[in-house]
């Protein structure tokens, strides 16, 4: 039995920059809550920042390679990678690797040549670029709260009003994601980290 | 890692040849009285808490080979440098040999760099280990140490998933002492106060769980030092040794004595002049 924060989280472009978000709960076997607080929204460059999901101990250990080789390649390259260059590295690792992984990512930044964008990288290895995704078990929930609300060019604030809701809604009919939401938010300027702990969360006819 | 084979270079990855022996020895055993023995496993409390001065970390003492304890005085809480202590659930030649290795290779740094090193290089080392092995290495250790950014504790799991948390429990009665730490915890707690914590929380493993037992360690590390308790508190349950169990000389008769002297000649004999320089 290993640790699995197969949750929930999400990333959406707005007008402007990124928010990519995620629940803090980690369990094993679906049954026992390893972590409460554990930290999804792992950071692999400035303005770069990927949400992981599946078995905790590969996402961790893909991530550290990622990190390493994204910061190797924007090295070299005398200039901060691309969002599709960071989301291409975790791609390699996954898809060349797809036999003995277990692990999906959401990558989302911020780069100068493409301005906000959000990545999908699934278990085996696909590439896929969205304005907004969700993933993790408790995405299942909210597909169609997601495709109903998502407007294209929002606000920064409706934009966080989204994710807040999207998350609050997965949280609260996943019984695998939980904890406090976290929300990153990505734009030209930098990061701004912010965390809504679970009693703070909007409440849809929660008795 | 530099690894000190001299002989050969081992093979990459575990050697499985043995899994086919002991299935062969089972089945010779089973038809006769003896058992195979199961390995040394430590079902374990382990409980560690972040301080206002330092970080706690508490350990039983009770080794299981199966139902049997193996060792009462099994020492969990193990060094791996002046300003870190790591607690072992788990396999018990695992969590030894894991926690040897990381005390070694970290030894080398610091003589190396120069630095001492840090709780997240330890992590990160024992993590990287702990994934390349997936999961084959029985290791479920709470490290715990001071160094120049702070206080620190991280939980660190057999596949490798790390995690950086403030209290923690981990092994067989870790759920016993969750309870304890999550009702009493509190962040910056005096030195007394969470020494007491750990103590109860290990406690609660004890009376709660079957693997867990016997006497309580308690290792207290800070910017001043390490304080090393072992034992903090001792078993109420200890028995006394009803009879004396030494065999006193003369118990076995000798029947007969027959002297072999063995006959050595030199045959060859060569001088090596060491260089010490």
């Amino acid at each position: 039995m290993f640790n699995t924060p197969d949750h929930h989280l999400g990333g959406v472009t707005f007008n402007g920059g990124v928010i990519i978000g995620s629940d803090s709960r980690a369990s094993i076997g679906g049954y026992y809550v390893s972590s409460k607080t554990i930290n999804k929204l792992i950071q692999v460059h400035d303005r770069i920042f990927c949400c992981i999901a599946g078995s905790l101990a590969d996402a961790q250990a893909v991530t550290k390679a990622a990190k390493f080789q994204i910061s190797f390649h924007s090295i070299q390259m005398e200039s901060p990678p691309l969002v599709k260059a960071a989301a291409s590295v975790l791609r390699e690792l996954c898809y060349n690797n797809k036999e003995e992984l277990q692990a999906g990512f959401i990558t989302a930044g911020w780069d100068r040549k493409k301005g906000p964008q959000v990545y999908t990288v699934a278990l085996g290895g696909m590439l896929l670029s969205q304005p907004f995704t969700i993933g993790g078990s408790g995405s299942t929930y909210i597909y169609g709260y997601a495709d109903a609300k998502y407007k294209p060019d929002m606000s920064k604030e409706e934009c966080l009003q989204f994710a807040t809701n999207a998350l609050a809604l997965a949280m609260g009919r996943d019984n695998v994601s939980g904890g406090v939401a976290h929300l990153v938010v990505i734009t030209e300027e930098g990061v701004e980290h912010v965390v809504i702990p679970g009693d703070k969360l909007p409440k849809f006819h929660d008795e | 890692m530099a690894l000190s084979n001299v002989l050969e270079t081992p093979a990459s990855g575990f050697n499985f040849e043995n899994v086919s022996r002991n299935v062969a020895l089972d089945g010779l055993l089973e038809g006769g009285h003896t058992k195979a023995p199961k390995p040394m496993k430590t079902g374990t409390t382990i409980a560690g808490v972040v301080c206002k001065d330092g970080v706690v970390l508490g350990a039983d003492t009770r080794a299981t080979s199966g139902e049997v304890v193996a060792d009462k005085m099994c020492a969990k809480i193990h060094y791996i440098s002046p300003n870190m202590y790591c607690c072992g659930a788990g396999t018990a030649a695992d969590t030894e040999k894991t926690t040897d290795l990381l005390s070694s290779n970290l030894t080398i740094f610091s003589m190396t760099s120069g630095r001492n090193p840090r709780v997240v290089m330890a992590v990160n080392i024992l993590q990287d280990m702990l994934f390349r092995y997936k999961g084959q290495i029985g290791a479920s250790l709470i490290l715990g140490g001071v160094d120049c950014t702070g206080n620190h504790l991280y939980t660190v799991g057999p596949y490798g998933s790390i995690d950086n948390v403030p209290y923690l429990a981990m092994g067989s009665g870790d759920l016993a002492a969750l309870g304890i730490l999550e009702d009493r915890f509190k962040p910056n707690m005096e030195l007394e106060e969470a020494k007491e914590l750990v103590r109860d929380a290990i406690h609660s493993g004890i009376m709660s769980d079957l693997g867990s037992g016997n006497n309580i360690d308690i290792c207290v590390i800070t910017k001043q030092g390490v304080d090393y308790i072992r034992p903090y508190q001792e078993s109420e349950y200890k028995d006394k040794r009803q009879r004396r169990y030494k065999y006193r000389p003369g118990t076995t008769s000798i029947l007969t004595e027959k002297i072999v002297p063995l006959e050595l000649e030199v045959v060859q004999e060569t001088v090596q002049r060491m260089h010490t320089a």
